[in-house]
């Protein structure tokens, strides 16, 4: 087993190398350089331009800059980033928290939601909760999430003042340090009253947005995996004998539905963590995918690469995590590698 | 971060048990993260705003005005050639203690002033090259050519020699960038190994003390009990940092916080009726104009820019752009700034007479361009709104604009170069100087536009007028020059000045004393909260 | 390309009552994909004949008459029967003519990506070795890099308009095809119908065009549909952010984008194009579900 996921990690050392180049070399196509992009309307002057440039060590030849990347890299070292001139993996850790918080909390509500709703839909099929639900997922699936985000801030809060606009606590009722990053968690070890359910209240939109679209894939996902179970020929035996509906869906049927299901899952995990950019955009979230797209704003050349290495290598090893949970369940998948 | 983080709390911790119902808390709710608490290495108003509670300079512009007034230095003499400026400091101004385990065991003194300056002046200023050492508005005004010493003659005064007079100096050094920090602090750092958090855990002299900072979350401040002008009112100030201006307004309607910066002109109408909200508002130090090329053919012809002067249908822009938000701009500088001259006449809106003029001009079915910045600026809300409605403008007569746009540090560096034929952009003043505004159109003594005239027009008269009027040091005489200037740029017509953003501030109700700053800054020394 | 693969489909395995005749019945069951398929064509007649559909220009502006709301609420102009934006531009306009822009986009990027797709795919699983290698692991690079900050950093580089949108959509989706092509190609290679097929003589092109492309075809046919619906998607999005087409190329996401200042006051400029997004990329996708069911036996069955 240890082989299986040590061959599978060394598989992806060559994404990994060519990932730092294409990052290194694609930020530094961007037109425009870090200097440029800080200046107010007033301009500056060529003479000025170049030592500051000269000062960043951006004027050294770029083959030579990418050596002293890598070489960093492999110290650990992630640079410093131009704009703040705080290690990249410093920010990295004080936002991956938020990221992972909301990530985790949209999955959960994805799967809690999303696989009884696949259940209910299959064990029904073609009826009318069937059709409701499968619909609804397809149109959760075909959301501008954007929009659906601006659409639920309007409604729920603006004109229903259910929950706050933006932001993972009230900041004037309570005051804590972030001591794991996670505010659900960071809340109740305050102590303070009513902290965690006022972080809870600032979760539940963009929980919502960014669990949409895993919710109608999971649901989606678990219907079309339990018909298939369905059909195969334990399921008509178990019946055959007798066996209750409930209890062939529950023992039988559902347990073996889950192993593709929980395959997309772990796939979607990494996306999430990723894709959350246009959720933190709008909910003014303090995450890792509003940085990234900041940096490339700013033209922040080690956070860019670092943070891209960063999330990449978490992506990479839920994949990797994936395959070997699949092999695992899934012995044949194991021998075909 | 977490580090310094926790000992904050254990601090902060201590005074909240002490006094946690009684203690006054105002949220400011903020556009976005400071790159650092700097100033001098920063150029924007956000990562002003967030050092500003911290610091003080010699001299202070008065809250909610663009009077300088006196601040660490007492008093100050210009000598009668305008060459030496000697300032008085302030006796008995105590720093901040207690952050980053630094305790001061001095008070500020002539040494911190040197310091400060020193460290953006002297390549080889032990702090020079910390946290990669660009101080572009030191250089932007001009200081290094400017300043030739500063020195300190006692404890408490301390003189700066000039290489020639210049009359806006003592306004400069009302500007953030000539922030005084603490000598003391940055060798305690030095001796610790960690110079670089100087400029993340900031320790001033000012009115309220760096408690904590997560990056695109919060900042907090506490008050500074032995601050030298008493201490604030509010005990706690918070930012929060708020990115997206309909987040902020909701905020601030639901509590959250007490004061947002930059709201959205569309919501205005709403916050005026808000019962909750007060709406303070200004009219803003800045100017939003459309720059013609001078240099490009037809723009090259004072009629064609006329013409188009004419074409623009500024009123409505005024409307749909800055939902009423602005005053339609008549020159180049606001009417707030000294020197203003109300007798320029204006063109009108005449798109007939403006199809006319390009007529005669030679100049039918144009096919030009039009440059819109990508980002939304204090003098220009919504600049691809604006850009859409002129190219309707410009149809209307014939010319077929289209529409171009880079990001934005691209999108400047090519309107400095002169790529552009017409183009959308700005300026807000710094300092309340007209010289601050009109330097816009300026040319070097060859008559080389300035990379910052980006309408490329070189006006001898204009310039030698420039000049002339920087060397003076009576604001009467200089006066004059100033109103000539801007009836000579109307008629001349380089540009298209469209408006004078005014700048809005709703804060609630229970916020008391908030003065709004023509500058667009923010602060908060002197603000209370009823409770 | 379809319409011949079709036909190869229908020449290889010559069942009564033919392929397309049996598709067609099974698609024609599924309620839901007539629906789909119904807006779908709706959708592409709105944006064929938009000129005479269209009441105004797209970039008309009514100075007099800005952000008037749709015919249904207190205060709108029968003139503008779903109300006007900031600058007085005809919404129903707009959106006529943004069917044009969203269906261009979804449709370029579809056919790129199955033409690069279907060739790297190939490439990969007939070279295999080194070859597979390298196209492989790009396409685990692509994955492996948050989708939408690899759409943005591209067009970062390369500039934000309309032809630069389908690049980076294209490129951020590519890996779906390429990985599917090389999968289902790869199961075919080892049938005896292939190896029987090389025996006979067939070169290489010939083997992968006419033999294994057409037995590849129905799960790309279903990706090409969602395909078409995620570009759609992205491009909106991208748009959204402010660098799709640019003005005044009336683009739904951007006419999202434009009108976010007046969520609060003026909801129904930034609820339109919304909706626009949404109806569209929904029918493509319940048409999508109904090829999928109806080119996929295995689900047919069940």
């Amino acid at each position: 087993m240890l082989r299986f996921f040590l061959k599978r990690v060394v598989l992806t050392l060559p994404t990994f190398f060519a990932l730092m180049f294409v990052t290194f070399l694609m930020i530094r196509l961007v037109p425009g350089d870090p200097v440029e992009v800080r200046l107010g309307e007033r301009g500056i002057s060529p003479e000025r331009h170049a030592e500051l440039l000269r000062e960043m060590g951006l004027d050294r030849p770029v083959w030579q800059q990418f050596a002293d990347y890598v070489w960093g890299l492999f110290h650990g070292d992630f640079g410093v980033s131009i704009i703040t001139k705080t290690p990249v993996v410093r920010e990295f850790l004080t936002l991956f928290p938020a990221t992972l918080e909301l990530t985790l909390c949209a999955m959960i509500f994805a799967i809690t939601l999303g696989i009884p709703a696949g259940v209910i839909a299959a064990t029904r099929r073609g009826g009318i909760y069937d059709q409701t639900l499968m619909g609804l997922a397809l149109t959760g699936y075909s959301m501008p999430i954007f929009w659906w985000g601006l659409l639920l801030i309007l409604v729920m809060s603006n004109t229903l003042h259910l929950t706050p606009v933006s932001g993972r606590i009230d900041l004037i009722k309570y005051y804590f340090e972030p001591v794991t990053g996670f505010m659900l968690i960071d809340s109740l070890l305050s102590g303070q009253k009513g902290a965690f359910l006022d972080a809870v209240r600032h979760l539940i939109l963009p929980t919502i947005v960014l669990g949409t679209v895993p919710l109608a894939t999971v649901a989606r996902m678990t219907r079309s995996a339990m018909l298939e179970v369905l059909g195969e020929d334990y399921v008509r035996t178990a019946r055959a004998k007798g066996l209750t509906w409930r209890r062939i869906i529950g023992l039988h049927a559902l347990r073996n539905a889950l192993i593709p299901v929980v395959t997309v899952i772990g796939l979607q995990i990494g996306t999430l963590l990723a894709g959350a950019v246009l959720t933190e955009t709008i909910f003014s979230w303090p995450g890792v995918g509003k940085w990234l797209v900041e940096s490339i704003a700013r033209r922040d050349y080690p956070a860019l690469q670092g943070g891209i290495m960063l999330i990449s290598s978490i992506v990479i090893l839920c994949n990797v995590i994936v395959d070997v949970l699949y092999g695992l369940i899934n012995p044949r998948i194991r021998h075909a590698h | 971060m977490k580090r310094f983080g926790m000992f904050a709390s254990a601090l902060l911790l201590g005074t909240m048990l002490a006094g946690a119902a009684q203690a006054k808390t105002l949220v400011y709710c903020s556009e976005g993260s400071p790159e650092n608490f700097t100033p001098a290495m920063n150029t924007t108003g956000t990562s002003f705003d967030a050092a500003r509670p911290l610091y003080n300079q010699l001299v202070e512009f008065e809250r909610g005005s663009t009077n300088v007034v006196p601040s660490l230095a007492e008093s100050w003499d210009v000598s009668p050639d305008g060459m030496t400026i000697t300032f008085k400091l302030r006796p008995g101004v105590k720093f901040h203690s207690g952050v980053n385990g630094f305790t001061p065991t001095r008070d500020f003194n002539a040494d911190d002033v040197i310091w400060s300056f020193d460290r953006q002046w002297k390549p080889d200023h032990p702090y020079a090259k910390v946290s990669g050492g660009a101080y572009d508005y030191f250089n932007d005004m001009g200081m290094p050519d400017l300043l030739k010493s500063i020195e300190k003659i006692d404890d408490l005064t301390v003189k700066m020699t000039l290489n020639e007079p210049n009359a806006p100096i003592i306004a400069n050094l009302a500007m953030d960038f000539a922030t005084i920090a603490s000598a003391e602090y940055a060798d305690f750092l030095m001796k610790k190994g960690t110079p670089e958090q100087f400029d993340q855990i900031p320790v001033g002299t000012g009115p309220f003390q760096f408690v904590a900072y997560q990056k695109d979350a919060v900042i907090r401040f506490k008050a500074f009990d032995d601050y030298w002008g008493g201490k604030a009112k509010i005990d706690d100030l918070v930012y929060a940092i708020t990115p997206d201006n309909t987040a902020r307004y909701a905020k601030l309607k639901a509590g959250e916080c007490h004061v947002m910066g930059y709201p959205n002109p569309a919501d205005l109408e709403a916050m005026g009726k808000d019962e909750a909200i007060n709406l303070l508002q200004q009219a803003g130090l800045n100017i939003g104009y459309l720059a013609m090329n001078a240099q490009k053919p037809p723009f090259d012809k004072k009629e064609v820019r006329q013409a188009i002067n004419m074409a623009i249908d500024r009123d409505s822009i005024l409307k749909e752009v800055y939902q009423g938000a602005g005053q339609k701009a008549k020159n180049l500088i606001p009417p707030t700034i000294w020197s203003y001259n109300d007798a320029v006449t204006d063109y009108e809106y005449n798109p007939e007479k403006a199809k006319e003029m390009l007529k005669a001009a030679g100049v039918e079915n144009l096919q030009s361009d039009l440059w819109w910045m990508p980002v939304q600026r204090p003098y220009n809300p919504n600049a691809k709104r604006m850009a859409e409605m002129m190219q309707a403008d410009l149809a209307k007569v014939g010319i077929n604009a289209e529409l171009k746009s880079f990001e934005w540090g691209e999108y400047r560096k090519r309107l400095q170069a002169g790529e552009h034929q017409m183009g959308l952009l700005g300026w807000t003043g710094d300092n309340g100087d007209p010289d601050n505004f009109f330097f816009l159109r300026g040319c070097d003594a060859q008559g080389t536009p300035a990379s910052q005239n980006i309408t490329k027009w070189c006006n001898k008269d204009f310039n030698d007028m420039l000049f002339q009027a920087r060397k003076l040091s009576e604001t009467a005489d200089r006066t004059k020059i100033y109103e000539q200037m801007q009836v000579l740029q109307k008629e001349e017509a380089p540009d298209v000045t469209i408006a004078h953003s005014t700048v809005f501030e709703p804060i609630r109700k229970e916020v008391i004393d908030y003065k709004i700053s023509p500058f667009g800054r923010h602060e908060f020394y002197g603000v209370d909260i009823q409770e | 390309m379809p319409t011949d693969t079709t036909m190869g489909q229908a020449r290889s395995q010559p069942t009564p009552p033919g392929p397309l005749l049996a598709f067609w019945r099974s698609f024609r069951e599924n309620r839901g994909a007539v629906l789909g398929l119904t807006i779908v064509a709706v959708i592409v007649f709105v944006a064929v004949f938009a000129p005479l559909l269209a009441p105004y220009s797209p970039s008309e502006q009514f100075r007099g008459s800005t952000k008037l709301p749709p015919f249904w609420v207190i205060g709108s102009d029968p003139r503008f029967i779903l109300g006007t934006d900031a600058v007085g531009r005809d919404m129903l306009s707009r959106l006529i003519y943004g069917s044009r822009v969203s269906l261009f986009i979804g449709l370029s990027v579809m056919v790129v990506s199955m033409v690069v797709g279907v060739a790297l795919g190939l490439a990969a699983a007939w070279f295999g070795g080194i070859v597979d290698v390298i196209i492989l692991r790009i396409m685990d690079l692509i994955m492996s890099i948050p989708s939408l900050v690899l759409a943005i950093l591209i067009i970062a580089v390369i500039g934000p308009n309309l032809t630069n949108t389908i690049v980076a959509v294209t490129i951020v989706g590519l890996p779906r095809y390429v990985r599917l092509v090389r999968a289902s190609a790869i199961s075919e290679l080892s049938k005896d119908y292939v190896i029987g097929a090389k025996v006979a003589g067939n070169g290489p092109f010939r083997l992968m065009m006419v033999t294994i492309l057409p037995n590849c075809m129905a799960p790309l046919i279903v990706q090409a549909a969602l395909g078409l619906s995620d570009a759609i998607l992205e491009a909106a999005g991208l748009g959204f952010l402010g660098l799709g087409a640019q003005p005044p190329v009336p683009e739904w996401g951007a006419m999202l984008a434009d009108s976010r200042d007046l969520m609060l006051s003026h909801p129904w400029v930034m609820a339109l194009p919304g909706i626009a997004i949404l109806t569209t990329v929904l029918a493509i996708n319940l048409m999508g579900d109904g090829l999928r069911d109806a080119l996929d036996p295995r689900l047919k069955r069940s």
